[in-house]
């Protein structure tokens, strides 16, 4: 064993001033791929045959290659590409870099939510003479949002989990500290187990927060449910 | 076009990290996900809390853990990048997927343990011949998932020194910036191509796990 506690006690506030460079990343990257998930569930629903084929292509690319490659693509190649040239920074990179490639997830999370409706709702905010744009924002969103949030509760600490890969192109988090204070003294150990720690610190007690959700969801749909089956039984 | 034969040169260190990374994390998969329904008290635990540790921090701090920490630490050489970065990857998906096989063990219906008893089996036979050949078949979609999640993962080995594709992109890269977008478009769609079988596989295995069994 060649642990030395002096090290960690000395590297721990170096490292956790990283700390809240990863936390706002985490925060937004997950509002980023919240948001453009929605544009690709719409996009996916335009009844065109080959724009539905091609969206569905990208997202398949987007989903099925490394992040860590779409981070150096938008960090070192965007600015060299003819047309576009745009430069971003290393913390906006990393948001559009990991939003996009977990937007694709949240997607899939929307369009399970959207695809559990029952026809008939549809058919009857038809049927009440609502618009498109009613039928979305009154009825179906409201019914098919709510049962995901402990999947996008999930992807949320995912989320956190994926964005040390930032730490690759220069964003300052709490890993990208540890490498730092690593590289100075010659000694690793000490720094990464501490952004180990925190990772399991944070982590573990919202993942836990997630399941209760989850098992509160599962309930009250449920009970939902039962009270309307009694309510056919009664009438 | 010469990026093209120098990305080729790190197609193979990615396919063999790919490769053992898969064996290995569908073994730690089977044993852990066997270990949390283990009879035994202490097994339990351990499993438990080494399924925790692995999927509460990132596989990128697990990766650099293993290679930067551990031969300090144990004063051992863990012989070289490949078996860090294979071990950092299966050890993590390992961990992830020993929920999906345990989830699957659970989720067969406990009449069939129930006949299996009936029929005097042991508890081997009982998992041997009817709990896991059910088990399987609902494992498989979520396996096939996380084969491609795995071939993505192994673009990590090229942080910590394996010349893997991403690796010899990143030199070329550093060379000659003004090639850096189609170096990299080239990479997401060597790495695209290495999915795609996974893709198909994945969509064969969710039709085999539906097939012949009553949909809900």
């Amino acid at each position: 064993m060649n642990w030395k506690w002096d090290m960690f006690f000395d590297a721990f506030p170096f490292v956790l001033q990283g700390l809240g460079i990863t936390v706002a990343l985490t925060i937004a990257c997950y509002i980023f791929a919240v948001v453009f998930g929605f544009v690709w569930t719409f996009l996916k629903r335009i009844p065109i045959k080959s724009v539905h084929w091609l969206v569905s292509w990208v997202m398949e690319f987007i989903r099925s290659t490394p992040p860590l490659v779409q981070l150096f693509f938008i960090y070192y190649a965007l600015p060299m590409v003819p047309v576009i040239e745009i430069s971003l920074n290393a913390f906006l990179s990393a948001v559009l870099g990991l939003g996009l490639h977990y937007s694709t997830y949240i997607a899939e999370v929307y369009r399970s939510g959207i695809e559990s409706i029952p026809k008939g709702q549809w058919e009857a905010s038809t049927a009440l003479n609502f618009t498109r744009r009613q039928k979305w924002t009154k009825i179906i969103l409201p019914q098919a949002i709510p049962p995901t949030i402990p999947m996008l509760g999930n992807y949320f600490i995912i989320m956190f989990k994926e964005v040390p890969l930032a730490s690759t192109i220069g964003v300052t988090g709490i890993l990208h500290m540890a490498n730092t204070y690593g590289s100075h003294h010659f000694r690793y150990l000490e720094a990464l187990t501490i952004v180990a720690i925190i990772f399991l610190v944070l982590s573990y007690p919202a993942a836990i927060l997630v399941r209760k959700l989850e098992e509160k969801m599962n309930r009250r749909f449920d009970k939902n449910e039962l009270l309307e089956e009694n309510k056919g039984a009664v009438s | 076009m010469e990026i093209f034969p120098v990305l080729l040169k790190g197609i193979n260190v990615t396919l063999i990290v790919l490769v053992l990374s898969a064996i290995l994390a569908y073994l730690i998969a089977f044993i852990a996900g066997f270990g949390r329904l283990s009879n035994v008290w202490i097994i339990r635990k351990f499993t438990g809390f080494y399924i925790e540790i692995f999927r509460g921090t990132s596989l990128i701090v697990q990766l650099f853990w293993f290679f930067y920490a551990i031969p300090m630490l144990f004063n051992v050489n863990l012989g070289n990048e490949l078996m860090a970065g294979v071990l950092a990857i299966s050890l993590n998906y390992g961990a992830y997927m020993s929920e999906i096989v345990r989830g699957s063990i659970i989720a067969v219906d406990k009449g069939q343990t129930e006949a299996a008893i009936a029929l005097n089996m042991t508890r081997f036979q009982r998992m041997r011949y009817v709990i896991l050949p059910q088990a399987v078949r609902m494992m498989l979609p979520e396996f096939g998932n996380y084969l491609i999640q795995i071939l993505k993962a192994t673009s990590l080995v090229s942080l910590i020194g394996m010349t893997d594709i991403l690796y010899h992109g990143n030199i070329l890269r550093s060379t000659n910036l003004a090639m850096a977008p189609t170096i990299y478009l080239l990479i997401l769609v060597f790495y695209f191509i290495l999915a795609l079988p996974l893709i198909f596989l994945t969509r064969k295995m969710e039709s085999i796990s539906k097939k012949g069994v009553a949909q809900s």
